[in-house]
């Protein structure tokens, strides 16, 4: 699975980098977290407010930091 | 009545009574000020964020964009100045929202129109000038804060500046994300809680120290003090506030409150107003942010028609309001 936070490297995207890295380590899967910066390629997912978030490259949140509960059901949900 | 006035009771009743302090004192004065207005201050905010959290889970950035991407100059700049009021938007997104917007087509001087008017007609300060001004000034400083998004939008729009933004921006474009689901009612509730805790948990100590200056201000410092300097006879104090404004940009919430003490000791209101807007709708960060997609000649428009709006405002209301 691979986990993309797509943001400029704000406070918020530093928040959501963190919920994710810890969901993944609760659920024990085995994923890769990758920081996304450059302002073409978080366009090109049509994401417009920072902090977002992409599972294997399905856009599931923008704008806000999700809650720890709502990470976890995203990737619960790819995880199957 | 006033919902506060209990507020005020208990304040009254920990100065006078609990600490016995003389009702004519400077430091009694001081404190009754102090503990009465921290609270309030406090519960405005946790109540008006959680509502405005609320509301803003209807709008979204890109939703935002869909409906502005075939609007004209006049109508276009209306629309967006009021969207940029509701529309959840932080300025650390403001680039990518400026190249989604341009991409689909938004005009420039719309895009702007919005730019403007998202952070100068900002919640906390709403909140605060309504709780420490009454709805009368909160009203007038809304209405000018659109005032100045639009005709600022619509300024830039007549003037052709699209050679002004960084060329790839042009080249830049906008994938498309799906729908994201919406959220649900008990999300929306959960998310506005947690909002308010962070907010909060951010300015309160702008807020008691701001309130603080201004409660020691309010005891010590006799009234009319300030007429002589910064009221509507000078010429010079709207300038002034608006230079001091603009670095004063995070701390709204710790500002208010001492300017309403300012107003208490003879500063004019329109000086104020343009102070206020100053510190809320010119912010430094937000120009180095923009510094990506603009270039430097536009970053200037835009800061030099804002900061002109600004003091026009100020002008205007310390001729009108006496």
């Amino acid at each position: 699975m691979v986990i993309k936070v797509l943001g400029s490297g704000c406070m918020n995207c530093q928040k959501l980098e963190a919920l994710a890295k810890k969901a993944t380590e609760q659920l024990g899967l085995d994923a890769e977290i990758v920081k996304v910066t450059d302002y073409p390629e978080i366009m090109a997912y049509g994401v417009m407010s920072t902090p977002a978030l992409v599972i294997d490259e399905k856009l599931v949140v923008a704008g806000r930091v999700p809650s720890y509960d709502e990470v976890v059901t995203f990737i619960k949900r790819f995880a199957e | 009545m006033d919902p506060f006035y209990p507020l005020q009771l208990l304040a009254d009743w920990l100065t006078y009574t609990v600490f016995g302090l003389d009702k004519t004192s400077k430091l009694g004065l001081s404190l009754d000020f102090f503990l009465f207005d921290v609270p309030k201050v406090l519960i405005l905010l946790a109540v008006v964020i959680f509502f405005v959290a609320i509301i803003r889970s209807f709008f979204s950035p890109e939703k935002t964009r869909k409906f502005l991407s075939h609007s004209r100059l006049y109508g276009g700049n209306i629309a967006a100045a009021l969207l940029g009021v509701v529309t959840p938007f932080c300025s650390c997104s403001a680039v990518p929202l400026f190249i989604g917007f341009v991409e689909s087509g938004v005009p420039l001087g719309v895009t702007f129109s919005f730019l403007v008017a998202s952070p100068m007609i900002n919640e906390i300060a709403i909140i605060l000038l309504w709780g420490l001004f009454g709805w009368k000034i909160t009203a007038l400083y809304i209405v000018s804060g659109l005032v100045i998004a639009i005709t600022s939008g619509i300024i830039i729009g007549k003037l052709g500046l699209e050679s002004w933004v960084e060329e790839y921006v042009y080249q830049i474009r906008m994938g498309d994300g799906g729908e994201l689901a919406e959220q649900t009612w008990p999300e929306k509730l959960a998310y506005a809680r947690d909002y308010v805790g962070e907010i909060v948990g951010k300015v309160w100590p702008y807020v008691v120290v701001g309130i603080g200056l201004g409660a020691v201000m309010h005891g010590y410092i006799p009234a009319d003090f300030l007429a002589k300097y910064a009221g509507p006879g000078n010429p010079f104090a709207v300038p002034i506030a608006v230079l001091v404004g603009v670095p004063l940009y995070s701390n709204a919430a710790g500002v208010i409150p001492l300017v309403s003490v300012l107003v208490e000791k003879g500063m004019a209101m329109g000086t104020v107003l343009a102070f206020m807007m100053a510190v809320v709708g010119l912010s430094l960060p937000e120009a180095i942010i923009l510094r990506k997609v603009l270039k430097p000649k536009l970053i200037a428009v835009y800061f030099g028609i804002n900061a002109v709006g600004i003091m026009a405002i100020g002008y205007l209301f310390n001729a009108v309001l006496r």
